[in-house]
């Protein structure tokens, strides 16, 4: 444990890919295999199983503290993190340990049916022989949510470096549904067998928001142009008689859409669709809002089927009849994925139509008008380009049609969690009713470090009152906010709900008086009925 | 009428007619020490401890009308006895005993209960009223021992020597820039130092502080001499252009909020070291504990929560605004004030 500590410290402490990508490969090198597993794991948020709860984390924590309980929890919104928390507040070991990662995760494990009793006093002495790093990295592995500030990409280039094997090589074996308990660093990495792989999905190829003009992109017959849905990319895997549906969080998510089911039938063996699942009903897709309603389902009741049904509509084709197709360029790949289609109809199954266009002027009209074809915007995709891994610039651009926005006044802050941590910049806005201000949205992201500051010892100085964590604020502030669509809900005080708020900019020049009104808000809810 | 009242101008005790750290213009000041939001311009006469004033003065300007004094000598003013004791935050440091008609109150200032090597370490004083700080008044503030933290700032400084970079570390220029000097192992390399802290280093050795040799940054200064060197500097040098001279550099900030890996984050440095000059959690309470007070005023830091816990556990107490800031991260005004010196 002591050398992923440091391996997590070393990560930590540089802001260098470089630097992180030796610090990793160094780590790899000296590790033994279960250690080198586990990490790999850890890296791609796979962890072990939570079989502590973490409100008795708190308690003993506090009890060890010596603190109260609401001492604790305050401390825990200072510090914005509760593995740290715990960590920081414990009393400093009185001895040390040598045991592994895999060894503590293995304990961790362990304690899965244990009575409480044995939980507590496993934990304590865990806590008692470590460090305040290694007691963090502990916690984490028992709470989840563990971000090292590496992501898949650079692990995949460690372990490249490490084992010798390609990057895009690499990044497939470690696709898919794997798990550290039922593997081995040997098998993982090393071995051939494909029985296993029925199931393992393509690295998916991702793209980067457009920033420049267009026209920069060159002429216009080298591109395809498609719609940008607002569903959750997935694929869609045919093999040995088969399905399997994978998100682009890798999760297996196959039983949550029992409409794909008979396109094991339908499709042939060995292929692989890359698209966008979506709910389509009349003719147009719903808000993104039931689909997520309907992703929190573990089972699929038949009201829902009907309510919310899912479509997919494919965009790519990774794999045909067995054949790698990833290679290939786009137009080829586009016209086989176009034959299927018309050769295997299924209601369910839907092409992502390519959007006529003679210049860039004309794309950027018909961008403008995606709202009202329930679209994020345009795809931009080069003819020639090949499938690649992972989220690269050049060949596939995302051209999103810009946000709306709304002004609005701040009512409420909260300390924030991460780089965030110890200053209020988690805040509720409002929007004008008659005289009275009527919250309808939280947000966070968007300002500078600066702003952050400001706004932070504005907070601090206008407290009206104090909710536990949350502070009430002399509504004075005025801040824009960005979002990407909005919808009905009864949930909310306001009647709406946003989709991706943030705070676009902070309104120095508008005083509260001149935010907008919750009727300003409604109108963009029939301006962009979903 | 208690003995002392906050009022908008600062602490005031009436019987007396002399203010502690005040924030506005007033006659007469008694000072705990020389940081900005304690030591502020503009006062008629001025009292603190002796090795404060050369600071002072280098800050408030040399004409200023300052007495000083030692620690343990008593003052009296109109039947109210003062007297001055360490409080181990920086030289010259001190917490303010105010007693008169046997009630006797202490204004800590800053404070710290480690010490530091530079300053006269703390020492509690028994009082009926105890007005405290709490920077760091939470439970997540543990400071390691100073030996280990200066450890690691050895280990660090050698390791940049050794791959060719500049090693610089931000610390306030008034306290925090001169222990580190002191602590360092001045053996691995030359210290050089910005002109804040230089300033001050001169003050302080007017009044009788040993330091290493420093040398000040100056400019058209060969760049060479910089890598493995040691830089000291204000932590408004942050992203300044002065700091690009010495690239390639590793940079290390020294504060006690450096104790929360957010802060570390945001602040986007290489290495956090958690060195403080407040005290922290067990300091705040062990100091509390050892004044014997029945009433502690909490001024500033994590005030409302650290005045609740303390009368959950029978001591009684209650906040006071001030303008007081301690030790802060962000922009404060300690920081403004040492731009401007730069």
């Amino acid at each position: 444990m002591k050398d992923f500590a440091q391996l997590f410290n070393a990560l930590d402490q540089t802001n260098s890919t470089l630097k992180k990508v030796a610090a990793l490969k160094e780590y790899f090198d000296k590790s033994d295999d279960s250690d080198k597993l586990w990490t790999i794991a850890i890296l791609s948020h796979k962890r072990p199983k939570r079989t502590v709860k973490t409100t008795f984390l708190r308690q003993w924590a506090a009890e060890l503290g010596g603190i109260p309980d609401w001492l604790f929890e305050d401390a825990y919104h200072t510090v914005g993190d509760l593995a740290e928390s715990i960590a920081l507040i414990v009393p400093e070991a009185e001895s040390s340990n040598s045991k592994s990662l895999s060894e503590w995760i293995d304990t961790i494990k362990s304690l899965d049916k244990a009575p409480d009793e044995t939980k507590k006093n496993t934990i304590l002495n865990a806590w008692n022989s470590m460090n305040t790093s290694e007691r963090f990295v502990f916690n984490k592995l028992i709470t989840g949510g563990f971000r090292m500030g590496v992501s898949q990409k650079l692990m995949t280039r460690a372990l490249a470096q490490h084992t010798e094997i390609e990057e895009s090589e690499l990044a497939h074996r470690l696709m898919g549904n794997w798990e550290p308990s039922s593997t081995s660093f040997h098998e993982l990495i090393y071995s051939k067998d494909s029985a296993a792989d029925l199931s393992k999905p393509y690295p998916f190829y991702l793209a980067y928001q457009l920033e420049g003009e267009p026209q920069e992109l060159g002429n216009t017959k080298d591109w395809f142009a498609e719609r940008k849905w607002d569903g959750i990319r997935g694929q869609l895997i045919v093999r040995g008689g088969e399905l399997f549906v994978w998100s682009r969080g890798e999760e297996l998510v196959t039983d949550r859409f029992p409409e794909f089911e008979p396109l094991k039938e339908i499709l042939p063996d060995g292929t692989v669709l890359d698209g966008e699942i979506i709910p389509i009903k009349d003719g147009h897709p719903l808000p993104f809002g039931l689909m997520q309603k309907r992703i929190g389902r573990k089972t699929v009741s038949k009201k829902i089927l009907e309510e919310v049904p899912i479509h997919l509509i494919a965009y790519d084709l990774l794999e045909h009849n067995d054949k790698d197709l990833r290679q290939e360029p786009m137009h080829k790949r586009r016209e086989l994925l176009e034959d299927l289609l018309s050769q295997r109809k299924f209601e369910r199954l839907l092409l992502s139509e390519l959007v006529d266009f003679n210049d860039w002027q004309d794309l950027a009209e018909v961008r403008e008008h995606s709202r009202e074809h329930f679209c994020e915007g345009l795809m931009l995709k080069r003819k020639d380009s090949a499938y690649q891994v992972g989220r690269k610039k050049g060949d596939w651009w995302k051209w999103k049609v810009d946000p709306l926005v709304i002004d609005a006044v701040m009512i409420y802050a909260q300390k924030g969690h991460g780089r965030r941590a110890n200053l209020y910049t988690d805040f509720t806005f409002a929007v004008w009713d008659g005289e009275q201000l009527v919250p309808f949205t939280k947000a966070y992201s968007g300002l500078t470090d600066a702003e952050m500051r400001q706004v932070d010892s504005f907070v601090k100085k206008n407290t009206i009152d104090r909710f536990g964590p949350v502070r009430s604020v002399t509504p004075e502030l005025v801040f824009e906010i960005a979002f990407e669509g909005i919808n009905e809900s009864t949930r909310h005080k306001s009647g709406v709900a946003l989709r991706f708020p943030r705070i676009s900019r902070w309104r120095k020049d508008k005083p509260k008086e001149e935010a907008n009104t919750l009727e300003d808000l409604k109108g963009l809810l029939k301006t962009y009925p979903r | 009428m208690p003995l002392l009242q906050f009022n908008d101008s600062g602490i005031f005790c009436e019987q007396a007619n002399v203010y502690i750290d005040p924030w506005k213009k007033v006659d007469r000041a008694i000072i705990t020490h020389a940081h900005a939001d304690h030591s502020r311009w503009g006062m008629k006469h001025y009292l603190a401890h002796h090795m404060s004033i050369p600071v002072m003065k280098l800050r408030l300007g040399q004409d200023i009308s300052v007495q000083g004094i030692e620690y343990g000598e008593k003052l009296i003013i109109n039947g109210v006895e003062f007297s001055l004791h360490p409080a181990g935050h920086i030289p010259g440091s001190a917490q303010i005993r105010v007693s008169y008609k046997g009630e006797t109150w202490v204004v800590s200032g800053d404070y710290k209960t480690e010490a530091d090597g530079i300053s006269t370490p703390f020492e509690p004083v028994k009082c009926n009223t105890f007005i405290t700080e709490c920077t760091f008044g939470l439970p997540v503030y543990h400071w390691k021992p100073q030996e280990e933290i200066f450890n690691e700032i050895n280990l660090w400084w050698k390791k940049n020597k050794e791959e060719g970079l500049t090693t610089f570390i931000t610390a306030y220029s008034l306290g925090k820039a001169q222990r580190v000097i002191k602590n360092i192992d001045a053996s691995i390399g030359k210290i050089f130092t910005h002109g804040a802290v230089e300033n001050t280093n001169e003050a302080l050795r007017v009044g009788g502080l040993k330091l290493p040799e420093t040398i000040r940054v100056e400019r058209g200064m060969d760049k060479n001499q910089f890598k493995g060197s040691l830089v000291v500097a204000p932590p408004s040098a942050i992203n300044s252009p002065w700091m690009k001279q010495f690239k390639p550099a590793s940079l290390g900030i020294a504060s006690g909020w450096m104790q929360l890996r957010g802060t570390r984050r945001r602040r986007a440095a290489d290495r956090g070291f958690a060195l403080s000059d407040h005290a922290d959690w067990n300091g705040l309470l062990s100091a509390i504990k050892a004044t014997e007070a029945e009433t502690v005023i909490t001024t500033h830091g994590y005030t409302n929560v650290f005045s609740k816990y303390l009368n959950e556990i029978g001591i009684r107490s209650m906040e006071e605004k001030t303008l007081f800031t301690g030790e802060s991260i962000d922009s404060t005004e300690e920081d403004k004030l040492e731009g401007e010196a730069a």
